[in-house]
């Protein structure tokens, strides 16, 4: 089975754009010295902190030191906010944030698809989309309170709505991009056209899916986060808005960061997600 | 079985036109083509760039419509894709989200065959193809060669009344090419199947098949058809290549003739 692919010039092409496609990515940070600097970022940004808190350039009430944030973040792990454990803010927001992801995906995604498939289910769906997706989500926000309360069904609402529109532009772009003769050979193995849909379309739309989900988890967190802290009686964001209002600036500090952390590792989580389930991305 | 028998016409295309594009910016892609393919044929299409092959191909598959004129199988208006018409693309599409082994099977299963029957059927063709042992690779990790084989193989396990390939080794390097045509011949041979090849390498063409037809280019139009049996003299030889012959060089150089007047 010696067979070496001489001067095959689009074989050649595949490979410079695979290899574009790796240097794009931001995962593959296997290089040593990329790896130092970003350590080295954050270490700068600690020992800032650290010399400016020092130097008591500001007043602690606005600009807390890194070891009263750290202590504070022992204080809230131990005793929680307001007595409310950190686990339950925490699990109130995300479980908001996955409940409309999840809804949005097994909405957006078929219906992304239909629409890319016939242009008439596109007319019936893509104007709405196309008219509520600028939005700022906060400004239909307050019309969802009214209508589902101040409670965990408005906003799930709501960011089922923010994640909704990422999803199925993904969809719909994913379905124009689809190579046409995936289609034709698949009809002419002798399947149908639910067989081509589940079969061919779906899975070949697949990594834009994913970068559509990845989008619309970024829109939905951060629709969260504000949603949380225009109104609400718990959660992550409704914890930081509530300690600005008694000045307590390194519980802010604290609610900042477990979110940034928080979002850091959900992201990452959807990243190994579509690393597993699209193995062949890219290499086609 | 006197349907399955030598001479039966599978396909039949009569006085077909294809035009692209409407009025002013039309495009006759073909003209007035006749054309009769009998089972057990290996019938190879050569002409000039443009001149209308893939176009030709493509109304055979059922992916375009003839604008005017028929193209029947075995008696039957040609009406949309099907698998009794099974096709290779010049580029294989074989889907990378499936492993060698779902791929081959993607037809028998659609058409909701056993199991056991499925899978001895991709035994079968996998090992026909040269490729047994590779059943749980990935497509992404074969050679171009192997994976022109496995959509060869892909196609066959459905046992199509016709395979159309659309210069399916127009991308290999002149070894794998070999190769390829040794097989192909052979499981042409074996399986009795019958194959309608586009190519634009005229060797190719002469060594491969029973027939050959050279296109004109716009309008696309049957220049002339070559009955031919070098590839049967190499089944005959059990060699590899073509016994240069005088008769073999005479064919060669009038069809390169017909092409050659085209372009100029
Ligand atoms: N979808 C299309 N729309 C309009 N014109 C087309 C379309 N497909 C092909 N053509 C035109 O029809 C003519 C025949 O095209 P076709 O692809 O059948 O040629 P071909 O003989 O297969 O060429 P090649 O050897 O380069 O593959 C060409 O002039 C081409 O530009
Ligand atoms: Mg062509």
């Amino acid at each position: 089975m010696a067979e070496k692919n001489l001067n095959n010039s689009k074989e050649e092409k595949n490979k410079i754009k695979w290899a574009d496609n790796l240097l794009n990515k931001k995962d593959t940070k296997t290089n040593k010295t990329e790896k130092t600097l970003t350590f080295l970022t954050w270490a700068s940004i600690f020992i800032i902190w650290y010399i400016i808190t020092k130097l008591k350039l500001f007043s602690p009430t606005l600009l807390p030191s890194p070891l009263r944030v750290w202590r504070s973040f022992l204080f809230i792990l131990e005793n929680g906010y307001n007595n409310v454990p950190i686990w339950i803010h925490l699990g109130t927001s995300l479980k908001r944030l996955f409940v409309a992801l999840f809804f949005a995906i097994f909405t957006a995604v078929p219906l992304g698809l239909l629409s890319g498939y016939f242009s008439k289910v596109e007319a019936v769906i893509d104007s709405v989309i196309e008219f509520y997706r600028p939005l700022p989500p906060l400004a239909y926000y307050t019309l969802l309170v009214l209508w589902f309360g101040i409670d965990d069904l408005s906003k799930q609402v709501l960011l089922f709505l923010a994640a909704f529109a990422p999803i199925y532009i993904a969809c719909v772009s994913a379905v124009r991009k689809l190579n046409k003769d995936f289609v034709l050979s698949a009809e002419s193995l002798g399947a149908n056209q639910k067989d081509i849909f589940l079969k061919i379309v779906l899975p070949a739309s697949m990594p834009e899916i994913f970068t559509g989900i990845r989008t619309a988890f970024g829109v939905a967190y951060t629709t969260l986060v504000s949603a949380e802290m225009v109104a609400a009686t718990s959660g992550i964001g409704w914890m930081v808005l509530d300690a600005s209002n008694f000045l307590k600036s390194e519980v802010i500090f604290v609610g900042i960061i477990i979110m940034g952390i928080t979002g850091v590792i959900i992201d990452a989580g959807l990243r190994y997600l579509e690393k597993k389930i699209i193995f062949w991305k890219g290499k086609v | 079985m006197n349907t399955k028998s030598k001479n039966e016409v599978l396909i039949k295309i009569k006085d077909m036109s294809v035009v692209y594009g409407k009025e002013n910016q039309s495009l006759i892609a073909l003209k007035d083509i006749n054309l009769e393919i009998k089972r057990g044929e290996f019938i190879c299409v050569l002409g000039p760039s443009g001149c209308g092959k893939s176009t030709l191909l493509k109304t055979i598959a059922g992916y375009l419509k003839p604008t005017s004129g028929e193209c029947l199988m075995q008696g039957k208006k040609i009406t949309g894709p099907d698998w009794h018409r099974g096709v290779i693309f010049q580029s294989p599409t074989l889907y990378p989200w499936m492993s060698v082994k779902d791929n081959v099977e993607f037809g028998p299963k659609m058409r909701g065959l056993p199991n056991k029957k499925i899978k001895k059927i991709r035994k079968y063709f996998l090992e026909e193809v040269n490729l047994s042992g590779i059943e749980d690779q990935y497509t992404f990790e074969l050679s171009g060669g192997m994976k022109q084989r496995v959509a060869l193989a892909r196609v066959l396990a459905n046992y199509p009344q016709v395979v159309l390939m659309d210069e399916p080794f127009g991308a290999l390097d002149a070894l794998t090419r070999d190769n390829m045509q040794n097989l192909i011949r052979n499981i042409w041979m074996e399986n009795k199947t019958t194959i309608f090849f586009i190519t634009h390498d005229v060797d190719e063409a002469l060594s491969l098949g029973t027939r050959v037809i050279v296109l004109s280019k716009q309008p696309g139009v049957i220049l002339k058809k070559f009955d031919i049996d070098f590839t049967k003299r190499i089944l005959k030889n059990n060699s590899k290549n073509v016994v240069y012959q005088d008769d073999y060089f005479k064919v060669k150089n009038e069809i390169l003739d017909i092409i050659h007047n085209q372009i100029e």
